[in-house]
């Protein structure tokens, strides 16, 4: 028993984890319909960011997130308005530029930093473990999963109660209804995309304690997230919430009876599977269209 | 006439020998003046500066140069200088083979100095096996090569294990539980770890290999807590083992009780995941930064000098070092006429040096070297401890997991 609700723990902390990662990616490409495929590289920023505030001025980790977030958001503004925005969102070509923009950070962090792993320190105030149940867990990882929880909340209220979010939901129904209401579509994608960005960023300075830090750190992220996107289905913020916990016990759970490999293999078939029965994924948000 | 089909591969064969002999008369003399034209000597550099294990080949690529241009300032090898022709393989094993090809066909260099992974060796030995050319292969591995093209100046595993596994066992208990990456050199290590269990009456309460690049590891550490392994022995690699190593700490586990005892942690790990989640742990190697040796002294002066006062040096960069000093050595016992590769393979058997780690030797037998295992504890600065050093040297068995064959000069030879 005691091992059954150790798994549960283990697998909520493995699916916060996704969330976290995923959540960016959600908002952009359930939103704007943009398969970011340079995500794993704003994770890996958010993360070098870390290491950049911790070595060079000497900030914790916790001090330093909302710097992270910002800077990894005007990042992403930069791309959205220089690179995505010339080429006005097409999908098919944003893929080809996101991947180039991706390949472009990735050499840049190793040219500029080197390509030695980089090292985070875990904060000191949440380096033991603590029980959850009786079951001993680490603190850093309640507390990512307490992060990743609030961060959905925040974006789920930024994009059903606030303006900006009213106006995005209006322009993903009809982007040219929406700008004959006078909602200028070119700000709000570019403002998404940052915010999408700055959460990668965020997830990426927050995994980078209990993981390793280095210029293509995000290739793994990406796959990562894309496969909670599209079980969860686009459009779907709690579609999102949902797959990132169903995947995290799912291969938590079979990763301890069997072994990690076959975790891996058995969670992307399940995925291939369910998406050639359900393409919309598990749960579709309503839109008319 | 009819020409039958065995006919007609006599005659090939025939006009193939006949070519065979004829011909390199002319191209060996070529090759010779090209090998060491114009006091110039081409080696290859292939260490990946790009992808996946850039991480790690950046500094055995750092080693490597560092070692050639103290050789060239301090006059070169009998007056000539090496002229290093570094490429780039990017991680890809195929692009491995693809600039083998060009080193040693376009470039002519007398030796390749490269590889970190076994895939990327792999890749590369049709290459120097076809061209009859020389490689010369720094890492650590997992045995069971016999190349007459590669020099191998990394541990195999009876020099990494032979010592570590009684050690651990005596210190810590039996139970043993084996983690490495999902690749051969992981199982490999595995097999030979319990054969040597086997013999102490160890056991071995699981055995378990993760994808590469794997950073999850929390279904793993659960595993552990419910196994209560005495030691957990790992060949995890690359980044996994920083993320391992810092899960292991943030679940709260202590390293005095179920250390992690490894083969491929180096200070170049330790430094990515950070002293404190380090510290306690056991690596075996031949060759520690903190050694103390006057030769290693001087290399780690002059590697910071040369590359940065952070930079570490660790068990595969020491050994990118001292095999280009072999290189050197092996040819200076040849005239300028007679630098080929084979030539240089014969030179270096039984070649000699005192190297950062000890006084090390090529196997005659099988081109691997030999070299002194020690054992040490890493600390929370982010260097290590060496607790057991080996009193003498040993001798590389790369077959040692096989007790039916062995290699030899002939080749690999099996026992019926």
């Amino acid at each position: 028993m005691d091992q059954f609700i150790e798994q549960i723990v283990t697998g909520l902390s493995i699916g916060s984890i996704l969330l976290l990662v995923a959540l960016g990616l959600s908002i952009i490409y359930g939103s704007m319909g943009i398969i970011n495929l340079a995500h794993g590289e704003f994770v890996m920023l958010g993360a070098y960011a870390a290491w950049v505030f911790h070595t060079y001025l000497g900030l914790g980790l916790l001090a330093s997130l909302v710097p992270i977030f910002l800077v990894v958001a005007a990042f992403g503004w930069v791309i959205e308005r220089y690179v995505l925005s010339l080429l006005n969102n097409r999908p098919l070509d944003t893929i080809l530029a996101t991947w180039g923009v991706g390949i472009m950070l990735q050499q840049a962090v190793r040219l500029m930093v080197g390509s030695e792993l980089r090292y985070v320190q875990l904060p000191p105030a949440l380096s033991d473990s603590m029980s959850v149940f009786g079951i001993p867990v680490s603190s850093y990882r309640v507390f990512l999963f307490v992060v990743s929880i609030a961060l959905f909340g925040a974006t789920w209220l930024l994009m059903n109660r606030t303006t900006v979010g009213m106006k995005l939901r209006a322009i993903i129904q009809d982007r040219s209804v929406a700008a004959s209401f006078g909602i200028n579509a070119k700000r709000v994608y570019a403002l998404t995309f940052a915010y999408g960005a700055g959460l990668a960023g965020l997830a990426g300075a927050l995994v980078s304690p209990l993981k390793s830090v280095s210029p293509d750190m995000g290739t793994g992220y990406v796959v990562d997230a894309f496969m909670v996107v599209v079980l969860g289905g686009v459009q779907s913020l709690a579609g999102t919430v949902a797959s990132a916990f169903i995947l995290g016990e799912l291969s938590g759970g079979i990763a301890f009876l069997q072994n990690d490999t076959v975790a891996k293999a058995i969670v992307l078939l399940a995925i291939v599977v369910l998406i050639r029965f359900r393409p919309e994924g598990l749960f579709t948000a309503r839109v008319r269209a | 006439m009819s020409i039958s089909r065995r006919t007609l591969l006599r005659n090939t064969a025939a006009l193939g020998a006949f070519a065979g002999a004829g011909l390199p008369h002319i191209w060996i003399k070529n090759a010779d003046l090209a090998y060491a034209a114009g006091g110039e000597i081409k080696v290859g550099v292939l260490f990946s500066l790009t992808g996946t294990t850039a991480i790690i080949e950046e500094s055995l690529n750092k080693a490597t140069l560092l070692a050639i241009e103290e050789i060239n300032a301090a006059g070169g090898i009998k007056g000539s200088k090496i002229v290093p022709i570094v490429e780039d393989p990017a991680s890809d094993p195929a692009t491995f083979s693809e600039k083998a090809r060009k080193l040693v066909v376009g470039d002519k260099c007398v030796s390749v100095f490269g590889s970190y992974t076994s895939a990327s060796r792999k890749a590369v030995l049709p290459v120097f096996e076809r061209q009859n050319n020389l490689y010369w292969y720094p890492t650590l591995y997992e045995g069971r090569e016999c190349s007459k093209n590669v020099i191998y100046t990394g541990a195999v595993p009876n020099q990494q294990q032979d010592e570590f596994v009684p050690w651990l066992v005596k210190k810590f208990g039996k139970k043993f539980y084996l983690i490495g990456s999902n690749y051969i050199y992981p199982k490999e290590e595995n097999n030979y770890c319990k054969k040597l269990l086997e013999k102490l009456g160890g056991e071995v309460v699981a055995e378990e290999y993760v994808p590469l690049g794997h950073s999850e590891f929390s279904s793993v550490i659960n595993k552990i807590r419910s196994t209560q392994p005495n030691v957990i022995f790992s060949t995890v690699v690359g980044d996994s083992v920083v993320a391992l190593h810092r899960q292991y700490k943030a679940a709260g586990l202590d390293p005095e009780k179920m250390p992690m005892a490894s083969l491929t942690t180096s200070e170049n790990e330790v430094a990515a995941m950070g002293g404190e989640a380090a510290a306690g742990h056991f690596t075996s190697a031949p060759y520690f930064m903190v050694h103390k040796s006057p030769e290693n002294e001087k290399f780690v002066e002059a590697y910071k000098k040369r590359w940065g006062a952070d930079k570490v040096t660790h068990f595969v960069s020491e050994a990118c070092y001292f095999q280009t000093y072999l290189f050197k050595q092996a040819v200076e016992k040849l005239a300028t006429s007679d630098l080929t590769p084979p030539n240089i393979r014969d030179a270096v058997k039984g070649q000699e040096m005192v190297a950062p780690q000890g006084k090390v030797r090529i196997e005659p037998e099988n081109l691997h070297t030999w070299l002194w295992p020690k054992i040490a504890q890493a600390k929370s600065n982010g260097q290590f401890e060496i607790l057991v050093e080996a009193k003498d040297w040993l001798k590389p068995v790369p077959y040692a997991a096989y007790p039916g064959q062995s290699c030899t000069e002939k080749g690999l030879v099996e026992k019926s």
